[in-house]
């Protein structure tokens, strides 16, 4: 899921070009810790925050049904950016936070942000027992199993329960991401088999709401490519059981990557090229053009499909804004999932 | 034939250099002091506006301490988890530099320095030593911390922007926070403030911030004196046009008869005035930049002082400040020649030629009626005028009123007094006074209105600074005041204090709704200190007895005046306790309105409400000693207590600063009179050899004359000054009774200051004698051929 | 022809006589006229309805083929720059200005401005060592030349002249008034003289006398 990696990178990417201006902080930027496929990784220690890499997140999105067979999707997203590979008490610490949540419905679409500072208590996250929380939104449980989920908005609100219903899938190389033929990686796991059931507060009332929820989660200290202008990305969970990550990276020649995860748990991360995705209609949303219907394929496992999204307004109208929303599956499999799409921003 | 005009016109200008030079000095003047004052004034709201939009002044919603004190970072955190978006700032004070600390990511857009809009600065600002932000001249008052200097003209005056956690640090109050702003967009599962932090209370988003609300009586005091300095610069600039149209009516005939259209040649005039005006305008700006830029640290002090406003000593040229400077010099030049060209266009071409006694000649009846008429306006207005509008428009017509009563009233007076004498000599003087008084009456009214303006912001300043030391004398009867930082503390600083004062009066409050109104509800303890100090504007028999059963409750001027709450009203204290109201006591400068409860009837009222402020009524000699009990067996930090009188004599030293500023807008405007009538004796100077040379060929001396000039120019000074008294008077009483009121809704008491207004007479005797001093010397040595001339036919 | 009065009668208003009545005169181009009567005798009234100074009541006025009765402000001021000179009794000099521009004035006015013509004039004056001077810093005669130059510098085809040695003595009055008329005379002008000097109307080629508001040939025996 190197795409949310780009996100943060470009979230605060000017961040970091300004810090290369002032006294001390250049160092910094090349002293944060890169990736190393000899990594093991080690958990519940690696639940946690890691700060001495640049960035981190924890991002969760689920595809969910009502009482009355209504779809709807949600996100919980808590990213870390770091100014300086340290961590500490108080206002110095260089860790910033920031959250991000929402809500689609077949005919709407809620979002709201959240930032914060490190080292005061206001947003963080810890091992065991597992926490991740920004202001009042959370994510805990004693742990990474069996979490309580809740976040809230000036005009929406959710609380839910996650069960884990398979294992954890290290991506890569033992949770070692490759993400480019020039070597950059992260460090990459998923928990992709929540069973969710909970409660979305909207402004019409309070919906039950059962479904599944997809866990991912991720930390480096590497941007992205000059050239690249932005990506598409695909969880897809298909009725067979079978699961699939996929995503195109948009720049001079795409680059494109792939995990299909077996309904019988067994994980395969697949080539450049192996997944192909093409735009097959575009939506007017927030003045940009944005394709809201793909045809995505995958030969080596039979897959060719249609992805289309549940609402397409669902507009990310945050500080970098982006498309991410629930998306139905049809064609050679059928399933729920979640798209995002960015660098639309013309 | 326009150039041929034009060197016609303006040769008169070059044959009378004094007068062109009257011309411009009166309405640069005029011009100077308004516009000086007019800077002071936008100066001061450029910077609250500032202080607004960088610290979200009355912008947002606030969460402060309900003890008045701070708060903890931990209650910040709690908030925040308890799903309120707050934003917490610590403040303080280093030297003369307002600190501010903010928290860049929680605060709402638009809150700070512009720098901070997009994420580029934000890491800057946040990592490293950090940054301060703030204007160049704060800069320079803030010694070397580490911390990189950001100059940012849009930050208030004398503060500095960063963030919380250098600000804790250089304040050296870590993990400290002093308000929180609340964020517009609350989260629906938001928990209740009560629950989360019981010590906390929310002050909702207000129109308009307090600081502006509170000096603005402090630039009405200014802006009344901007705009009588500026009637007494039009008064000047018309008697000086009146006097040059007079003299040009023999060549403007001429030019006429040489066949030069009449509307040609009121144009071209309205344009040489038009000139004038534009030179005089600019020099009167430049001067009143002089002005504001003198006074100005001074004003900034005072208000510093008097409502802790931050305003900057230094001033900016703005654009829309020059130009109204221009436009109202232009105006005035307008308004002040509208008349003269207006009787140039009707007079007939064969009319007499022969210069007239110049202006206001015309009837001094019709002029008493005109005044009367006025001065009835006025009093009608007083009566059933309602709104700040009718306010000013009573002002504006008492004025003008005065002024054109003093002609006729001189009159009266002259022959009253020529009619007493008995000597031929004092004959002729009573009666040769009468007869200048049309050419010195514009001159004299400038003078009346100098010194209505200098009688009326006296008595205003000065009963203001009585009224609010009295009040500070009032609030302020205790010796000592300490703040406890929680509730453990107050019972320490209790048993401390307890053994070594006479009294301890808890200070506690609550915010409630009286009446629709926001207001605060003090609980109070029966204790002498009320009774011997606090002087109620109106009151119920037996009142502080009543208080102390708990049998009912003061309210402030405010609550008054605005919620109708005469004494017997019911005030709901909650919503089961209805008491009625036994006083009214003024509580100047604060907007809102006020209630006043016994301390018991306060607690069974309000049981969750502390007292964290106590004031030690103690022996002044026993303060000192109590500090340092305080300090070491209560814990009590210094900043934490406040001697009476270190708050003052800072108060003091703020109304020496106000003074200044007043006494040196006095000594202008008188000088702009004195002025003035320095240019119609000297102009009548000329104009009267004819009535002086047969007097001289009888046999007074030259000597003489010119003492007798100047006793009549003191004499009339006198007059103008007798009438001046009352005028100015009354325009304080206006000011105070009606004006404020209108405004702020308290009335300031009128105190009397008889001993300023003898000086301020004195000062105008000075002026008129300086003022007569040159031409009496002239006339004292001028050579007999010229006294001659007046008898030679050619003439 | 050019003047020429028909029938003009003028009232003042609140008088209850005319001071005007049925008054009816021609002038050539050249010609010199004495007006003669006695004060009050509308002689001077006469004199401002010829140059557009004032307006009758009654008749009509022309003054070079253009009738005055139509003309506005605007256009009568036209004609006293342009064709019409006013010698007054007061001089009516502009102090602001000194000799030399007073002389240059009416012409500058009227668009005839000929720095020679005034120089000449000024000569003949006897004016020239004062023309950097200031009306008041001259005498009575001298400031009455000046006048006589600044109107005979514009040109004037008529010239109307009223009382323009009053203010002089005898011998002041006789050598002042010898020059204009010479002046006037050498420009073919046509010349108004209003006096009550019967020594200088007697002076003029042609005489009238007003009585009571109305014309008569020459004074009463």
């Amino acid at each position: 899921m190197n795409v949310r990696l780009v996100l943060a990178v470009l979230l605060w990417l000017p961040v970091q070009a300004m810090a290369q201006g002032f006294a001390g902080l250049g160092t910094d930027a090349g002293s944060f810790a890169i990736p190393d496929p000899a990594t093991v990784l080690e958990f519940p220690a690696d639940h946690g925050a890691h700060p001495d890499y640049r960035i981190e997140w924890w991002y969760l999105t689920a595809n969910m049904t009502g009482p009355d067979g209504t779809a709807y999707g949600l996100q919980w997203t808590l990213f870390r950016s770091a100014l300086a590979p340290t961590d500490g008490q108080g206002w110095n610490t260089p860790q910033l936070w920031m959250g991000h949540a929402a809500i689609t419905t077949p005919d709407a679409h809620f979002v709201t942000e959240r930032l914060a500072r490190g080292g005061i208590g206001q947003a963080g996250v810890t091992a065991a027992p597992f926490a991740a929380w920004i202001d009042d939104w959370a994510m805990q449980g004693d742990d990474v199993d069996h979490l309580r989920l809740s976040a809230s908005g000036p005009d929406f609100a959710y609380d839910a329960v996650l069960t884990a219903a398979g294992p954890l899938v290290l991506h890569g190389q033992g949770g070692y991401s490759v993400k480019s033929a020039a070597g950059q990686a992260s460090h990459y796991y998923s928990q992709p088999s929540f069973r969710l059931s909970g409660t979305l507060t909207l402004p019409q009332g309070a919906v039950a709401v059962t479904g599944s929820a997809w866990l991912d989660h991720e930390w480096s200290s590497q941007p992205l490519g000059a050239d690249q202008t932005g990506w598409d990305w695909f969880s897809l969970s298909f009725d067979s059981g079978d699961k699939l990550m996929g995503f195109v990276l948009r720049g001079a020649s795409d680059y494109t990557s792939a995990t299909w995860i077996g309904a019988d748990g067994w994980t395969e991360a697949l080539p450049d090229k192996a997944f192909t995705a093409t735009p097959l209609a575009e939506h007017k949303v927030a003045g940009r053009s944005v394709p809201v219907e793909w045809r995505v394929q995958l030969p080596l496992k039979g897959v060719d499909v249609t992805v289309a999204a549940l609402n397409a307004d669902a507009w990310m109208a945050t500080s970098v804004p982006y498309w991410e929303g629930p998306v139905t599956v049809s064609g050679s499999h059928a399933g729920r999932g979640y798209l995002e799409m960015t660098g639309y921003d013309d | 034939m326009t150039g041929t005009v034009l060197s016609a016109l303006l040769g008169h200008w070059r044959r009378n250099p004094l007068q062109v030079f009257t011309l411009l000095a009166g309405l640069a003047l005029g011009t100077a002091l308004w516009s000086g004052v007019q800077a002071i004034n936008a100066e001061a709201r450029a910077s609250y506006d500032a202080a607004a939009a960088t610290l979200v002044e009355g912008s947002h919603g606030q969460i402060t301490a309900r003890d008045g004190g701070d708060m903890a970072q931990e209650t910040y955190v709690a908030l925040r988890r308890g799903g309120w978006l707050v934003s917490p700032v610590v403040e303080g004070r280093l030297g003369q530099v307002r600190i501010v600390g903010i928290e860049p990511l929680t605060a709402p857009r638009g809150i700070g320095p512009v720098a901070l809009g997009d994420d580029a600065g934000l890491d800057a600002f946040l990592a490293g030593e950090g940054q301060i932000f703030a204007r160049a001249d704060t800069l320079a008052k803030l010694a070397a911390t580490g911390a990189q200097l950001v100059e940012a003209p849009d930050v208030a005056p004398a503060t500095a922007i960063m963030d919380i956690g250098l600000a804790q640090r250089l304040l050296g109050r870590a993990g400290r926070i002093d308000r929180l702003i609340v964020l517009p967009g609350q989260p629906v599962t938001r928990r209740a403030l009560a629950v989360l932090a019981p010590g906390l209370a929310e002050a909702a988003r207000q129109d308009g911030g307090d600081v502006a609300r509170l000096t603005d009586s402090f630039h009405l005091n200014l802006t009344a004196f901007g705009l009588l300095s500026f009637v007494v610069g039009l008064f000047i600039v018309h008697g000086a046009i009146g006097l040059a149209f007079e003299q040009r009516r023999p060549m403007v005939r001429t030019l006429r008869a040489l066949g030069v259209p009449l509307g040609r040649l009121i144009g071209l005039m309205a344009l040489e005035l038009a000139g004038l005006g534009l030179v005089a305008g600019l020099a009167g700006v430049a001067l009143g930049y002089v002005v504001a830029a003198a006074l100005l640290p001074d004003v900034a002090a005072t208000l510093r002082g008097l409502y802790g406003a931050d305003v900057s000593g230094q001033l900016t040229l703005r654009p829309a400040w020059w130009l109204s400077g221009l436009a109202i010099a232009m105006g005035g030049t307008a308004v002040a020649s509208a008349g003269a060209l207006w009787s140039l266009a009707r007079m007939p071409l064969l009319a007499s030629a022969q210069p007239r006694a110049w202006a206001m000649a015309k009837g001094g009846a019709r002029l008493a009626v005109l005044s009367a008429g006025l001065l009835a306006l006025a009093g009608g207005l007083v009566l059933w005028g309602q709104g700040l509008l009718a306010g000013f428009a009573m002002l504006a017509a008492l004025l003008v009123g005065g002024a054109l009563a003093l002609p006729p009233v001189l009159a009266l007076a002259l022959r009253l007094a020529e009619g007493r004498s008995r000597g031929v000599l004092a004959q002729w003087f009573w009666a040769d006074t009468r007869q200048q008084l049309p050419g010195l009456s514009l001159s004299l009214m400038a003078l009346l209105l100098a010194m209505t303006a200098n009688v009326g912001v006296s008595t205003m300043v000065s009963s203001f600074r009585l009224t609010f030391t009295g009040f500070l004398d009032q609030r302020l009867a205790s010796e000592l005041y300490v703040s406890a930082k929680d509730v453990a503390q107050a019972g320490r600083i209790v048993s401390v204090a307890a053994v070594r004062v006479d009294a301890i009066l808890p200070i506690q409050s609550v915010e409630a709704q009286v009446g629709g109104q926001k207001v605060e509800i003090y609980g109070a303890r029966d204790h002498a200190t009320y009774r011997d100090n606090w002087q109620l504007l109106r009151s119920a028999p037996d009142v502080w007895n009543r208080l102390a059963r708990g049998e009912g409750v003061l309210i402030n001027e405010q609550l008054y005046r605005r919620g109708g709450f005469d004494l017997g009203a019911q005030v709901a204290v909650t919503a089961g306790l209805g008491l009625p109201v036994l006083g009214v006591y003024g509580d100047y400068g604060n907007p809102l309105g006020q209630v006043i409860v016994n301390d018991a009837v306060f607690a069974k009222a309000f049981p969750a409400a502390v007292a964290l402020r106590f004031g030690m009524r103690v022996d002044p000699s026993q303060v000192k000693a109590l500090r340092g009990a305080l300090r070491d067996r209560a814990g009590v930090a210094e900043s934490a207590m406040v001697d009476q009188a270190a708050i003052k004599a800072m108060s003091l030293s703020v109304f020496e600063r106000t003074f200044t500023v007043t006494t040196a807008l006095n000594v202008l405007t008188l000088a702009v009179a004195g002025f003035a009538m320095l240019m119609s004796l000297l102009t009548l100077a000329t104009m009267r050899l004819p009535q002086l040379a047969p007097v001289w060929a009888l046999g007074l001396t030259r000597r003489k004359l010119a003492l007798l000039d100047l006793v009549r120019a003191v004499v009339l000074a006198a007059l103008t000054g007798a009438l001046a008294l009352p005028l100015g008077l009354a325009l304080a009483w206006a000011l105070l009774g009606v004006v404020n009121v209108e405004a702020f809704g308290w009335r300031l008491p009128m105190y009397l200051f008889p001993l300023d207004y003898l000086r301020l007479g004195a000062l105008a005797l000075l002026a008129a004698t300086l003022a007569a001093l040159w031409p009496a010397w002239r006339l004292s040595r001028m050579p007999p051929v010229q006294l001659l001339g007046v008898f030679r036919n050619e003439r | 022809m050019l003047l020429r009065l028909r029938d003009v009668t003028k009232t003042y208003p609140g008088a209850e006589t005319a001071v005007l009545r049925q008054v009816s005169l021609d002038l050539d181009a050249g010609e010199m006229l004495a007006l003669t009567g006695e004060s009050g005798s509308g002689k001077s009234t006469l004199l401002h309805l010829m140059g557009g100074l004032d307006t009758a009541d009654g008749g009509s006025v022309a003054v070079a083929g253009t009738d005055l009765t139509p003309l506005g402000d605007g256009g009568r001021a036209a004609l006293r720059r342009g064709t019409v000179g006013v010698i007054f009794q007061q001089f009516n000099l502009i102090p602001s200005l000194t000799v030399a521009a007073n002389i240059a004035f009416q012409a500058r006015l009227s668009g005839r401005h000929d720095p020679d013509r005034g120089r000449m004039l000024a000569e003949r004056l006897g004016l020239d060592g004062h023309l950097d001077k200031y009306p008041e810093q001259l005498s009575g005669g001298q400031q009455q030349r000046v006048a006589i130059a600044r109107t005979l510098a514009a040109a004037p085809r008529l010239v109307l002249a009223d009382e323009p040695t009053g203010n002089l003595d005898e011998d002041t009055a006789d050598r002042v008034f010898a020059l204009m008329c010479e002046l006037v005379a050498e420009t073919g002008a046509g010349l108004v003289l209003v006096t009550h000097s019967q020594r200088l109307a007697a002076r003029m080629g042609r005489r009238l006398h007003l009585r009571a508001g109305r014309l008569t040939d020459g004074p009463p025996a």
